[in-house]
């Protein structure tokens, strides 16, 4: 995956940099508003990452210069702002993610590959397969090894949006912001209990576990490898 | 000359100088009217006395003739401050009578004159009088004039005139300096205002500006102005003590941090140990994290920024998702969380802050129910959603320990965490963040305990009280 960030402070982008290398992502980094802007219309990115400030030209009419080009690459917003406001117009200007300073870089990676893999999204699947786990997105219906289990409406959309996500890390803030519709950080881990109580479902009784913990990051869902 | 300028700007003073105008140009028209109308009742009342006196004259001429006639109007004539009688000829040649010339032409008429002619008596030519009379025809066309002099009528209207006139002027003065008095002591108020202000805007915010007491328009203004006052001084207060808290509340988890790592790297510590203690300096930060976005949030709810962004919400549908979000945290905390909310309840509001408020307390009600106290099997919370009057109460119980009342006023307060050794997590900006978030609504926050009966475990009850949609 080849991404593009824009940021001006030059030890983060540096951080970043060798941090999405590591992850594995081909990275591009420009320094001002000007030559980001010029190196997103020169190149193909499957992510961008932009920065809401920065010298020369600021990270909304990047973004929104690119989308009345016809460019349509994920963008994800960072900002050190941090207003539910600041979240709209971000979005408005055609962000496809927010993510507010500081952040940890765990919750960057897992947005940035959330975003990086829309471009195949599932969004048009009406079942979902994880090893021998199915969601049927139109009877709203999920079974394992054939068997149907009951869910709740809430956990059935966080079991909805992990297999919309499946063998991806999605943190706690991102399951908050899905799910629940919240942009808020709740004091207590309540999304671990609500975690729990799903896998308890799906996998209790069952051979296999399905949803894993990223110690630090988040969870996946993606079938045993045994 | 300045003071006096200054005085003429004022808006008292400019009022004044309209009423002023508009007092002198009412009086002067109630002036002429009375003095229209008094003249009018003189001239009736004159014209009527020469009608008695025709009518005296006229039957005296019938009973005794000319001679007769001329007798009463020669003795009529000696009398002091008599009428005035003419007798005369057909042609208009004056042939007895008490008056030495007269406007030509007065006899061709006939009847009652009623324009004031002129006229003029023995012994004083050089004057000219006025008089208003009645001729009459003789049978023998001889012409008897009877008339009465105006000087008396005029002399009252005068008098009339003089004495509204001199009222006037007397109202107008009394008005002028009224409106000086009045516009100096507004100017004097005005000063005092100015000078509290300035030693305001000089950093002295604790200074008020002067209230006399009356009531009036002055003192309403200085009252506003000292509450907006005492909320800015509040609110500077209240920053300054962030300050001073933000340095001792952030110090320590970050000489923690500082010291963790140290110690890891002066230690021999295996690759698992790093990792150990970088976390542990992960979850450290994220707490730090967590203290300034709550700092954050709290400034700019306070600011208002955000109250802009209140529109249309289901409130029930925001206190059943926090309610749900929760419900399995308090299971597993042995908590039972029992909602009793009204359905379609609707306010002016702001999700996500309603939600981050509602969230903060269940969260608070949860660690402090189960809390402290040996495990309980009858640990309770409650989430209330009611319509009152025209309030809408949203509340958040539990049956635990609770705060002493005394306490109350200061759990609002930024960091103030009555756990001395904050050992509980969070940030001590909870009910900071909910109070500021409410008043953002324009509601009220409320602290009372949940049951008074208990005395070991009263619990605590957190109203939020917002306006009902209008």
């Amino acid at each position: 995956m080849k991404i593009l960030i824009i940021e001006d402070d030059l030890e983060t982008a540096a951080y970043l940099t060798k941090a999405f290398r590591e992850a594995g992502l081909n990275v591009d980094h420009a320094s001002d508003g000007d030559s980001g802007y010029f190196l997103a219309t020169e190149n193909s990115y499957d992510v961008m990452v932009v920065d809401r400030m920065l010298p020369k030209r600021d990270g909304l009419s990047i973004i929104s210069s690119l989308r009345d080009q016809g460019n349509e690459t994920p963008v994800l917003i960072l900002s050190a702002l941090g207003q539910v406001d600041d979240r709209v117009t971000g979005l408005r200007a055609g962000g496809d993610d927010y993510l507010t300073k500081p952040y940890a870089f765990s919750e960057l990676l897992a947005r940035v590959e959330i975003l990086g893999r829309r471009k195949g999204t599932r969004d048009t699947e009406t079942i979902y397969r994880v090893g021998d786990l199915e969601l049927d997105r139109l009877s709203h219906e999920v079974r394992r090894g054939g068997q149907v289990i009951n869910l709740q409406p809430r956990e059935y959309s966080l079991l909805e949006y992990l297999m919309n996500n499946a063998g991806q890390v999605v943190t706690r803030t991102m399951l908050l912001e899905n799910v629940w519709d919240y942009h808020f950080d709740p004091q207590t881990n309540v999304i671990d209990v609500h975690i729990s109580r799903l896998r308890s479902k799906i996998e209790k009784g069952f051979e296999g576990s399905l949803l894993h913990t990223i110690r630090g990051a988040g969870y996946i869902l993606k079938a045993s490898e045994n | 000359m300045a003071r006096i300028r200054a005085m003429l700007k004022t808006t008292a003073v400019r009022l004044s100088l309209l009423y002023l105008l508009l007092f002198v140009v009412s009086a002067t028209a109630l002036l002429f009217y009375i003095s229209a109308q008094s003249e009018r009742a003189i001239r009736g009342q004159t014209e009527r006395a020469i009608e008695r006196e025709v009518r005296a004259i006229n039957s005296t001429y019938r009973r005794s003739g000319v001679n007769g006639l001329v007798r009463q109007i020669e003795r009529r004539s000696r009398q002091p401050g008599s009428n005035l009688y003419i007798i005369a000829s057909p042609n208009g040649e004056i042939f007895a009578g008490n008056v030495a010339e007269i406007q030509p032409g007065i006899f061709d008429q006939n009847g009652d004159i009623n324009e004031p002619f002129k006229y003029k008596r023995f012994g004083d030519f050089d004057a000219e009088y006025t008089a208003l009379a009645h001729v009459m025809e003789l049978p023998n066309g001889f012409k008897l004039l009877v008339g009465r002099d105006l000087a008396e009528p005029d002399r009252f209207n005068n008098l009339i005139e003089r004495a509204l006139m001199s009222a006037l002027a007397i109202m107008g003065l009394g008005a002028l300096a009224i409106w000086f008095f009045v516009g100096r002591s507004a100017l004097k108020r005005i000063d005092r205002m100015s000078a509290a202000s300035e030693k305001i805007m000089g950093g002295d915010l604790s200074q008020r500006l002067p209230v006399m007491g009356s009531g009036d328009e002055f003192d309403r203004m200085s009252t506003s102005l000292n509450t907006m006052l005492g909320r800015i001084e509040q609110l500077n207060e209240g920053l300054r003590q962030v300050s001073d808290n933000i340095a001792h509340d952030l110090k320590t988890p970050l000489t923690r941090l500082r010291n963790r790592a140290e110690s890891t790297l002066a230690s021999k510590a295996t690759a698992k140990d790093y990792r150990a203690a970088l976390e542990d300096m992960i979850s450290e930060s994220d707490q730090l994290i967590r203290i300034f976005s709550a700092l954050l949030m709290i400034s700019r709810v306070e600011a208002g920024s955000a109250a802009a962004k209140l529109s249309d919400l289901d409130l029930s549908a925001v206190a059943l998702d926090a309610a749900e979000l929760y419900e399995p945290v308090a299971e597993d905390a042995d908590v039972k969380l029992i909602t009793d909310i009204d359905k379609d309840i609707k306010i002016n509001g702001n999700r996500e802050l309603i939600g981050q408020t509602l969230t903060n307390l269940i969260d608070n009600a949860i660690k402090y129910s189960s809390g402290d106290v040996k495990s309980r099997d009858d640990a309770n919370i409650w989430v209330r959603l009611k319509s009152e009057d025209d309030k809408i109460v949203l509340s958040v119980s539990d049956n635990g320990p609770g705060i002493p009342k005394d306490k109350y006023d200061e759990v609002t307060k930024r960091f103030v965490r009555l756990d001395k050794s904050r050992n509980k997590p969070g940030t001590g900006l909870g009910l900071s963040l909910v109070d500021a978030v409410i008043r953002m609504h324009g509601g009220e926050l409320e602290l009372s305990t949940t049951d008074d009966q208990k005395e070991d475990l009263p619990g605590l009850t957190v109203s939020l009280k917002f306006p009902a949609k209008a």
